[in-house]
């Protein structure tokens, strides 16, 4: 599969290659290889990152072809002190992932149109958060709110800076890094397996699935480990169970947000059904425990499939009643149409994934673009909206819920009956390699990337949760919106900041 | 109209009628037990990803302990989750299970400001501070408030400030980055400024006790008064805990 051409590599999803076979080129053809690539609709900036190489910088440059599946990999190599141009002037998806680069390394851009801090890390030379440079604007119309750090629900924390013009909102500019918890450097320096399992299940809570699945697919790829069909299995029906889940929580709080009690209750109480099969299967609501490399503690019983069975029916009849309701009631409608909107040029631009993507008309979903295991095998029908709203993200969900469904019945047909119990905990890894491993968590596309040094231990580990391009997304939606409609469209996104702040 | 008292129909009673003696089955982790039987005691040592297994004597610390399993998986003679999810108490050392121990794990009333008793007996309100928490504490927070679990029948409620609350509930091992906004937080809160931990993160630091970019000031520097363990916690466990404080 692995190709070279000219400049680049070309690869696919879960795999491992030779840092040497990556082709350094000087930076100006790497800018303009970037350049070349990004400006076509169907690709996608899957991660940028840098890693330090004595005096100099590597930078990595990964992008995903939507349409034919494939993996760009680019890399360069430059002089940490000299001023480069910035690829974010031109294409602004680039912004967060050059931010992090000038925040460890401090590298400078001659352009850059946005070069602020992006998380705090421990290891930045910027040690308080109190001088952030906010977007400001001098008037005596305007007037600005700030809020947070901590909030006024039970939520993670980051602050959010309104520009408005009366109720409505000009701007917004979103300051995190207070999650900020050093989840990378602590993948390099826990040696033991099981503590680099825990880690991935902690990168944020809510995508306990997603992230340890990606982590055990780039894992086992690092060990020469053929994935087995029960593994494969499990992370599918776990995945797609916390999708239900979350989608189901989510409708919840929308529900409440328009101050819709009985969407809010009710919605909310279908979420357990699931979460409480989760945890009859692993021993805990949010799946902790149960993926695990190259084995599973908890394999699938035939038993929990008649449950599962039994619980999707009760669950899809109560659902689809809620969901018909919901989407009817014309005091739903007003809130939710029209509002938080974003644009399929926005996508483009910014590079923006999952949910936000399928909500404007693209389909940019790793399940269909990169499918991995038993994605590969059972063809899900993919769900694309138009309007880019709230109420088009809102309608995704229930959508999704209903494929999500539709999947697990078609996977619980066939349960692998062969158990994989391969301890990994000593495997040797792959030396000097790059690993790439994409998962399409429940808001979009996870990405980790692992680089090893040459006696295959991890010298570098890099998470991109989909929150690090979708943030942005939430501050350009409500832009023209009353303030007021910013709960809503805030948790039209869901946004992780434990993801994104690591 | 006809829709909605349907959906009513449909979904009928969801509350869980008596939630102190609700049970949960396996592979649920509640306490653990740790037999008499031998075992090679370093290997399930080395084998802990977060140093919760000490010895001399055996014990596993559930202030430490991330609930994976892994050692009843190694050790299933020696060491067996049951599934009772009354684990949360103010006394730090009662989280540490002993070889041969198996004693519910209590709140030492004897312990308990009297401040506490006295105004929170009936109201209990807090304000939840997520402080590098990863949003699954958090969730099962909220969780605690759904229409099931409904802690807000027995009077307690998570309030969106600190003037509003009789203490602070803190998820998350305090990042660096929130340190300052944690101690604001708590210098804002009333008297009797109860402090509360909940999830092994908040208790020990979790997986990211260590991190460089961890900050455990706070915690070193204040009396707590209650410990709610567990990664995260389950709804059960939580109101239980606040329960048992409180009465």
């Amino acid at each position: 599969m692995k190709k070279k051409s000219e400049n680049l590599i070309r690869t696919h999803n879960c795999s491992v290659i030779k840092i040497k076979e990556i082709p350094i080129v000087d930076y100006e053809t790497f800018f303009n290889l970037n350049c070349n690539l990004i400006q076509s609709p169907e690709r996608h900036l899957s991660h940028y990152f840098a890693i330090e190489e004595g005096k100099a910088l590597r930078i990595f440059s990964i992008i995903s072809d939507d349409k034919s599946g494939e993996i760009f990999v680019l890399s360069t190599e430059i002089d940490k002190k000299k001023e480069i141009p910035s690829l974010t002037n031109k294409f602004p998806s680039f912004h967060p992932f050059e931010r992090d680069i000038y925040e460890r390394f401090n590298l400078r851009y001659s352009d850059h149109p946005w070069l602020k801090p992006l998380r705090y890390p421990f290891y930045s030379q910027e040690k308080s958060m109190d001088n952030y440079p906010f977007f400001s604007f001098d008037s005596e119309e305007l007037h600005e709110v700030g809020v947070g750090p901590i909030h006024a629900g039970v939520i993670e924390p980051g602050h959010f800076r309104f520009i408005c013009h009366g109720e409505k909102v000009l701007h917004l500019e979103i300051q995190l890094g207070y999650q900020h918890r050093g989840v990378e450097e602590l993948f390099v320096k826990k040696e033991k397996l099981l503590e680099r399992v825990i880690l991935s299940e902690s990168i944020a809570g809510d995508t306990t699935i997603g992230h340890s699945t990606a982590f055990a697919n780039l894992y086992e790829r690092l060990c020469g480990f053929n994935t087995t069909e029960d593994l494969h299995f499990s992370r599918a029906l776990a995945l797609e169970l916390e999708r239900i889940a979350i989608h189901t929580g989510d409708l919840s709080a929308l529900s409440g947000d328009v101050a819709y009690q009985l969407g809010q209750a009710v919605f909310g109480r279908l979420r357990t059904p699931i979460i409480n099969f989760t945890q009859s299967w692993g021993g805990n609501r949010l799946g902790r425990g149960l993926i695990r490399p190259g084995k599973i503690n908890f394999p699938f019983t035939e038993e929990l499939k008649q449950s599962l069975t039994d619980i999707l029916i009760e669950y899809e009849r109560d659902f689809v009643e809620m969901a018909e309701t919901l989407f009817l009631r014309p005091s739903v409608q007003a809130r939710f149409e029209k509002t938080g909107t974003i644009t399929k040029d926005d996508v483009f631009k910014m590079g923006f994934v999952g949910m936000v993507a399928k909500s404007c008309g693209i389909n940019r979903d790793v399940r269909f673009t990169h499918p991995h295991g038993l994605y590969k095998a059972i063809k899900l029908q993919p769900t694309i909206l138009q309007s880019g709203d709230v109420h088009a993200r809102a309608y995704l969900r229930y959508q999704e819920v209903l494929r999500s469904i539709e999947f697990i019945r078609e996977i619980l047909q066939n349960i692998p009956s062969k158990i994989s119990k391969k301890d990994l905990s000593d495997a040797p890894l792959e030396s000097q390699s790059l690993a790439i491993s994409l998962t399409e968590g429940w808001r979009g596309e996870i990405c980790h990337v692992a680089l090893t040094d040459k006696n295959g231990k991890i010298a570098a580990y890099r998470i991109k949760d989909p929150s690090i391009h979708n943030w942005f997304a939430l501050a350009l939606a409500v832009r023209n919106n009353e303030i007021s409609d910013f709960p809503l469209c805030n948790k039209s996104f869901n946004l992780s900041y434990c993801g994104h702040d690591l | 109209m006809i829709k909605t008292l349907s959906v009513l129909f449909h979904n009928g009673r969801q509350f869980i009628p008596d939630v102190i003696n609700a049970s949960l089955k396996p592979p649920f982790r509640g306490r653990p037990i740790i037999t008499n039987v031998k075992i090679d005691e370093k290997k399930a040592v080395e084998l802990c990803p977060v140093g919760a297994i000490s010895r001399n004597p055996f014990s596993i610390d559930l202030g430490k302990c991330v609930f994976c399993g892994e050692c009843s998986i190694e050790f299933p003679e020696k060491i067996i989750f049951t599934q009772d999810y009354k684990l949360a108490t103010n006394i730090r050392e009662r989280l540490i299970i002993k070889e041969g121990d198996d004693i519910p794990i209590t709140i030492d009333k004897s312990q308990i400001r009297p401040d506490i008793k006295k105004i929170c007996k009936k109201s209990l309100k807090l304000r939840e501070i997520s402080a590098a928490g990863d949003n699954s504490a958090e969730w099962e927070m909220n969780a605690s408030n759904n229409v099931q679990f409904d802690i807000s029948r027995y009077g307690i409620e998570f309030v969106a400030s600190p003037r509003h609350a009789d203490g602070i509930l803190i998820t998350g091992p305090i990042s660096q980055n929130m340190a300052k906004a944690v101690e604001i937080c708590y210098d804002a809160t009333p008297e009797p400024q109860i402090i509360i931990l909940a999830g092994t993160d908040a208790i020990s630091g979790g997986i990211f006790n260590g991190s460089r970019a961890i900050c455990r000031d706070f915690i070193k520097n204040n009396h707590i008064d209650l410990y709610i363990p567990g990664n995260p916690p389950h709804p059960l466990t939580i109101i239980n805990g606040l329960l048992n404080l409180i009465d």
